[in-house]
């Protein structure tokens, strides 16, 4: 089927999904209780440390790499490591 | 550590797409509820993979046309941090799948399709691993990448959207679309495909360097 056949079908959903939407409200269920007692920056914070620890884990393994790397250069005088 | 200003990017935009991506604003959606946030981590897995496989082929080809082993020494990493990105994408899928779909692999034409074309990767592998000779290995597996790519491509890309599935794409079109209506993702969505893709290049550099060291010093 041509693409641009396709529109009006699109449109049609596209118009009866927002107005089932609407018609919901805010009855679809999310976690805004958990955003409302500010209980989701626990969350935040967790995944977040998380996330440092191992960026700071990243960073020590690039500076033993970047350390090997100098150590075999100057074993080596003239190699070219790219 | 062998400073860059993409490596700090890479933390940058991590950090925040973790907080944006837990306290940031999404559509409400039926069925996914708050789930819809795995756009940032799920999906940009698979874009992370497709990168990595691009970038593997691009080395593939170079070494096919240098000779040199550094290019299929990068291709092979490359492969590896792909796999470990479509796994990671496989598996939080599935955890997605159970919540949402209600199973963690129901008979979808996407899913299904996905992991042959990881068979084909792992295929890869299996293949280097047949041969002693690190130059006859590197040929022979390049032409194969460049095989496995097209493959790839065409499962991921082509046939899911040329049937129904259920994951958003349905009968032609990418469709992330009907899941953002006002365009509150996208800040953040965005971020997100490029800092995973930055992480999976910094993994790869690091263990290339470290290959590359290797190399040098089995020189003596």
């Amino acid at each position: 089927m041509k693409a641009w056949k396709q529109i009006p079908a699109v449109l049609l959903l596209t118009l009866v999904s927002t107005l089932h939407a609407l018609a919901q409200g805010s009855q679809i269920e999310m976690a805004d209780r958990l955003r409302e007692d500010g209980k989701i920056w626990v969350v935040v914070g967790v995944i977040v440390l998380i996330f440092i620890g191992i960026a700071i884990y990243l960073v020590l393994l690039d500076r033993k790499v970047a350390r090997l790397e100098k150590q075999v250069k100057q074993d080596r005088d003239g190699s070219v490591i790219k | 550590m062998k400073l860059a200003w993409w490596k700090i990017l890479t933390i940058i935009l991590l950090v925040y797409v973790l907080v944006m991506g837990l306290v940031g604003e999404v559509p409400r959606q039926a069925i996914l509820n708050e789930t819809v946030r795995n756009l940032y981590f799920h999906v940009t897995m698979w874009f992370g993979m497709v990168l990595f496989l691009l970038i593997s082929l691009v080395h593939s080809i170079a070494y096919l046309r240098s000779g040199k082993i550094e290019s299929d020494d990068r291709a092979v990493e490359y492969v590896n941090t792909g796999i470990l990105f479509g796994l990671i994408g496989f598996v939080t899928g599935a955890l997605w799948g159970k919540y949402t779909w209600g199973s963690a692999l129901p008979k979808d034409p996407k899913i299904l399709s996905a992991a042959i074309a990881m068979l084909a990767y792992f295929a890869y592998l299996i293949l280097r691993g047949a041969f002693e000779d690190e130059q006859k290995r590197a040929r022979i597996s390049s032409v194969y990448n460049i095989f496995a790519f097209v493959i790839f491509n065409v499962l991921i890309f082509i046939l899911p959207r040329m049937t129904d599935t259920l994951h958003p794409g349905q009968g032609g079109n990418p469709g992330f679309n009907i899941y953002d209506n006002d365009n509150v993702m996208k800040p953040v969505f965005y971020p997100a495909i490029i800092a995973w893709m930055l992480l999976g290049v910094w993994i790869t550099t690091l263990r290339i360097r470290l290959k590359s060291v290797e190399r040098l010093l089995n020189e003596h």
